[in-house]
């Protein structure tokens, strides 16, 4: 995994120098891992899992404990053997683009995000892997960012799978508190308490929420056809064959913690039957290839979430069957679509027809995928098919709906299965583009491989995937010691729905055409999904953003100001009880008639200032209120402050009558009313403050500094004066940093004066 | 007395802000002076009054007299002081500046950041 990141940053820069083999050379990783997988098979399915713990954030109990059982297997497989195919797929479909390297870094940067979410046993570095899946996906659907579809389609899956992920995360958090243990295992030991819980049921919808927006689960699966703005490689990888499935993945593995309840069965179950029709009628409507085959994905999907939801054995293994079959098939088609577009120009079924001549190779592999998607025997799909309605035969009498509902869906995935193989491939050729051709080895490679592995699974079911569902079906706590995987199961009531089913889905493709016609302006319908509530809530929240800024960042700084002060007053007179106003005892040193006057004097000064504003004589104002207070300083014992108020008040004095000399006699710019009102916030304010300073002074002082300043002064710092060796020698620091701001203010003075009119800064 | 100063206090923040209410910037300067010395003779006060007996320590003693004023809030207020007249100075020469180009003294003209 770490080396997948690894070579995620170093993959612009390989795929620069290899030139045109850099998409075989970076393909390697994945092979080789897929053959590591591989060979992890035997001791899984024989010994048991394989786990590795390493401390990550201990005290938040974060490990990095990974752990290989079957369930995980599968994934591995999956993602590193599509990978290898995707990659090196990736590199000829878009030899000539100039972002190429980018886009590899970003696949495998997910290839090893999705290995950490199947390997992770705890719940959450899970969610990280989790959340790091849905930020890579989120730059691949991003990749052509110039276009304006691709960026909304991108924030699209980003805020459905953030919303998701959120829920997630406030899940696994309530499940590791029920259990007291972040590990999967761990939990799985405590199930029964966790079934039990009274949080049971919120745990489960928040985890629920999760997988649903992660799988394109209805009401949430309107973000997976707008993925489709990614190149079709990415779509083949992330939104068929690996990253969808990682919801999938995470109610198989929560099964044993969280399933066996009628809440489990009654929620997922329909939920899931209900997205696979959906999915598969609007796929039925549509003409565009990559369109149609991501519906049928959303079906399929939802396909997986119904017998995973209904969690017996055979429905389980059904789901792991049909998961891999899918994960074959549809990566296959989505290469096929890119080989098509490639070669043919276009992706519109209306305008492909007959390519077999041209493009024999693609339309071979086209075939065997769609008849393991038409769950033809003697295809894996046969298979799934089989043990899928088997499954859904064992429920009882709430079965029905589920088993009608399988059968209606699987019948137009059959139809659609003939659209995309037979309608391109065969029949009359139309195609805009006179010289359609097959892609070059590298492009056709992968797709054989993906496709030829679904026949060989098909014939040979023992050979790996009987071993590897039945280590899945181990690892979900069921007993597979009699788990057995075979092509024909006999002459049985599945049997016969597969036969219905072919039966259903001949019909519908031969009566495509009348039925679209006829149901064509239902299709319209779409528009009042959630899909429009989503983007209703996107443009409510951008209006109400936008109002809110006008409200509060009107521009005007006297109205920030006003906010400012209002806030403040509000906030502090809530503290400010009549129990506190009530016990105001000041400590009262007597009153001198000297410094009565001064206080006069500074009051009358400030007020006179309000009144008259901007002029000299309010400056000369402001230089009363200064030295008045300087006075203060010295009568009250701070000589030092009473010397620097006073030259400080000088300087301000004398800078205040050089500016304003060059400028007007102030205006009244504001109207009465606005003053009054100005006027009594502003008094409110201060009288505010008096309040609050009589409260503060009613207090005991306490002051644990002083006295050591005081002592160590003289010893210490050889200083006589307590207040200058505070400034220079205890507090040096903040000294200095004083002086950095009066030299740049000094320096910024500097400038501003020197810039002469029309110059720098004027535009 | 600082049921006084408290009064004046109360009076320096309330004509500071209403100055800074005003659309006038040279009003803004003004009521940004009032309030640093509204808030400097806050934290002294805050920090008690003591008449006479300023913080320093005699010839031949260790420390300052027992009584004395409490140094910290004066060493706080000395830097704030300073700091004032900094940005005091800046906002000045700034207001200067803006009105040699802007031709304006009102704020409510300066809103956009093209002259």
């Amino acid at each position: 995994m770490i080396s997948g990141f690894a070579l995620a940053v170093a993959a612009p820069w390989l795929s620069r120098i290899a030139g045109k083999h850099g998409g075989n050379l970076l393909a390697m990783l994945p092979a080789v891992l897929f053959a590591y997988f591989l060979g992890l098979v035997q001791p899984v399915t024989g010994a048991g899992p394989i786990s590795e713990i390493t401390r990550w954030v201990p005290t938040l109990g974060v490990d990095l404990s990974f752990r290989v059982d079957g369930l995980s297997l599968i994934f591995c497989l999956l993602i590193t053997g599509v990978g290898t195919a995707v990659i090196a797929y990736t590199g000829a479909y878009l030899a000539s683009h100039e972002q190429l390297g980018r886009l590899q870094a970003y696949l495998l940067a997910f290839m090893a995000s999705m290995l950490g979410l199947v390997l992770s046993d705890n719940l959450l570095a899970l969610f990280v892997f989790w959340e790091l899946t849905a930020f890579t996906s989120y730059l691949l659907i991003g990749f052509k960012h110039h276009e304006d579809k691709s960026r909304g389609s991108a924030l699209q899956a980003m805020l459905v799978n953030g919303l998701g992920g959120l829920c997630l995360l406030a899940g696994v958090i309530l499940l590791s508190n029920i259990g007291g243990n972040t590990s999967i295992v761990a939990l799985i030991g405590q199930a029964d308490a966790i079934r039990a819980h009274p949080h049971y049921l919120a745990a489960l919808l928040l985890v629920l929420m999760g997988a649903f927006t992660k799988s394109a689960q209805f009401p949430f699966h309107f973000w997976l056809p707008g993925a489709m703005a990614a190149p079709s490689p990415v779509s083949a990888y992330l939104h068929s064959a690996t990253m969808v499935k990682a919801g999938v993945y995470l109610l198989a593995r929560l099964s044993p913690v969280l399933g066996m309840t009628p809440e489990w069965v009654g929620i997922i179950a329909p939920i899931g039957a209900l997205t696979m029709l959906i999915g598969a009628v609007m796929a039925f409507f549509l003409t565009d290839l990559k369109q149609i085959l991501a519906y049928t994905t959303v079906s399929m999907l939802g396909a997986l979430v119904m017998l995973v939801g209904i969690n017996t054995q055979e429905s389980m293994a059904a789901a792991m069957v049909l998961l891999i079959v899918h994960s074959l098939y549809k990566g296959t088609l989505f290469l096929v679509t890119g080989s098509v577009e490639h070669g043919a120009g276009t992706r519109e079924i209306g305008e492909l027809g007959g390519l077999r001549r041209a493009m024999p190779l693609t339309a071979a592999i086209a075939s065997i995928a769609a008849l393991s998607m038409a769950g033809v025997p003697p295809m894996l799909g046969f298979i799934s098919k089989e043990l899928w309605y088997e499954s859904s035969l064992q429920l009882a009498l709430g079965g029905i709906p589920l088993v009608a509902a399988s059968v209606v869906a699987n019948g137009l995935g059959f139809a659609l299965a003939g659209v995309v193989a037979y309608g391109v491939f065969f029949g009359k050729p139309a195609h805009p583009d006179p010289h359609p051709h097959d892609p070059n080895f590298a492009m056709s490679a992968g797709p054989l491989l993906l496709a030829g592995l679904g026949l060989v699974a098909g014939l040979f079911p023992g050979l790996l995937i009987e071993p590897l569902t039945g280590a899945a079906l181990t690892a979900m706590a069921f007993d597979a010691s009699h788990y057995h995987l075979a092509l024909w199961h006999g002459i049985n009531p599945a049997f016969a729905l597969s036969l219905l089913t072919f039966a259903l889905g001949a019909a519908l493709y031969t009566g495509r055409e009348r039925v679209v016609a006829n149901l064509g302006r239902l299709a319209g319908m779409g528009r009042y999904g959630p899909k429009r509530l989503y983007e209703l809530s996107i443009q409510k929240s951008l209006a109400y953003a936008r109002f809110q800024t006008n409200l509060l960042q009107s521009g005007y700084l006297r109205s920030y100001v006003m906010v400012v002060v209002l806030t403040s007053v509000v906030m502090v007179g809530l503290s400010v009880t009549w129990d506190k106003v009530q016990s105001i005892v000041v400590p009262a040193l007597d009153v001198r008639l000297h410094e009565v006057l001064l206080a006069v004097v500074i009051l009358g000064a400030a007020l006179m200032m309000a009144r008259i504003g901007a002029s000299l004589a309010a400056v000369a104002a402001l230089g009363v209120v200064g030295y008045g207070v300087a006075l203060m300083f010295y009568l009250f014992s701070a000589p030092d402050l009473a010397m620097t108020q006073l030259s400080v008040e000088t300087l301000s004095v004398i800078l205040f009558v050089l500016v304003l000399r060059s400028l007007p006699e102030a205006k009244s710019l504001s109207s009465r009313s606005t003053r009054i009102r100005d006027a009594l916030v502003a008094a409110t304010a201060g009288g505010l403050m008096t309040l609050f300073l009589l409260i503060v002074l009613s207090e005991p002082f306490q002051s644990r500094l002083s006295g050591y300043f005081n002592e160590n002064s003289a010893p210490l710092a050889n200083g006589r004066n307590v207040v200058n060796v505070i400034l220079v020698d205890y507090r040096a620091f903040d000294t200095m940093g004083e002086i950095t701001v009066l030299a740049v203010a000094a320096i910024g003075v500097y400038a501003l004066l020197k810039m002469r009119k029309g110059e720098g800064g004027s535009r | 007395m600082e049921t006084i100063l408290a009064i004046v206090i109360g009076g320096l923040y309330g004509t500071g802000l209403y100055l800074m209410m005003r659309r006038s910037m040279v009003k803004l300067v003004l009521g940004l002076a009032l309030l640093a010395h509204a808030a400097n003779l806050l934290i002294f006060v805050g920090g008690r009054l003591v008449r006479g007996v300023p913080p320093l320590v005699a010839n031949g003693a260790i420390a300052p007299p027992d009584g004395s004023a409490d140094p910290l809030p004066q060493a706080l207020v000395l830097t704030a002081i300073v700091i004032g007249f900094g940005v005091q100075a800046f906002l000045l020469v700034l207001l200067k500046r803006g009105y040699t180009l802007m031709r304006t003294d009102d704020l409510d003209d300066m809103r956009t950041t093209e002259t």
